[in-house]
């Protein structure tokens, strides 16, 4: 894992053991860059189902191969790559899973949930490197925390007391 | 932290307290047979306690649905218990919540199987 500035690379196994370690990642990030809880409970989720889709569906469980991740903080979001080493997925073909039909399937939620958690939600597949996903998600005045009692402003207190 | 879940009975409710995390993996294949299994069982009225989840994902909501279908195709019934505040707000945003009889008070709860029977 490589840290730098305000991003991070990482490279992990594709195993499903690794999915919480990119949430790990993700929570910290998410919390650097501002985001309130509510938010990077969000982006997690968000980061958590691209990591299945990546080793699962991208990767085939085949912990011979790697996901790629980069998270990287600008001032005015987050934006998250997830590569994984498949033959690549439309994801405009997905179906609905909210239509009366497929409301009661078994699969099918984990595109929506990010696209319902995600301001941004791109892929991009290259032949012999596999799909990329980007996800961004902006800061709003709306969520990051609020002033008044949240740790960082009490720790602001301490530090200058 | 991985799923765990208890099972106990309440007059004709099977209810199970399911701790955790309800992911894609061990998760979703425990609940998948510990619901089997109870209807197997041929115990129709299953409440699912899901007060200890940390954690679920589109796996864990589908694993929901499939235990609701399958209680349902044996003529029981499936109802959910006590939903945290992100397990609510997932199942708002897949609008699941109005596929499920969702309640908050646990002998209530018990009652509605017997009201539904009876009906």
């Amino acid at each position: 894992m490589t840290a730098q500035g305000s991003f991070v690379e990482v490279a992990l196994e594709s195993d499903l053991k690794n999915v919480e370690v990119a949430e790990e990642i993700c929570r910290r990030m998410a919390s650097t860059a501002g985001f309130d809880e509510s938010d990077q409970h969000r982006i997690e989720m968000a980061v958590h189902e691209s990591m299945i889709n990546a080793i699962w569906h991208g990767n085939k469980n085949d912990a011979s191969k790697t996901v790629w991740l980069r998270f990287q903080i600008y001032p005015d979001r987050l934006e998250i790559r997830i590569r994984d080493q498949g033959n690549g997925f439309d994801a405009s073909r997905v179906p609905n899973p909210l239509a009366d039909e497929n409301l009661l399937k078994v699969s099918g939620r984990g595109i929506f949930l990010i696209r319902t958690f995600m301001d941004e939600f791109r892929t991009t597949y290259t032949a012999g490197t596999g799909t990329e996903v980007t996800l961004v998600k902006r800061l709003t005045p709306n969520n990051q925390p609020k002033e008044g009692g949240t740790d960082r402003e009490h720790e602001s207190h301490n530090s200058s007391g | 932290m991985s799923m765990k879940a208890t099972i106990r009975q309440v007059d004709s409710v099977t209810v199970v307290d399911v701790s955790g995390r309800i992911t894609l993996g061990e998760g979703c294949s425990q609940l998948r047979d510990l619901i089997r299994n109870e209807v197997s069982k041929g115990n129709k009225h299953v409440l699912l306690n899901l007060a200890d989840v940390t954690y679920i994902d589109s796996s864990g909501i589908g694993e929901l649905v499939s235990a609701y279908t399958a209680v349902s195709n044996q003529g029981g019934s499936l109802k959910l218990l006590n939903l945290t505040k992100k397990v609510h707000d997932l199942l708002q945003i897949t609008k699941l919540y109005t596929v499920f009889d969702v309640h908050d008070d646990e002998a209530k709860a018990i009652t509605s199987f017997d009201k539904a029977a009876s009906a």
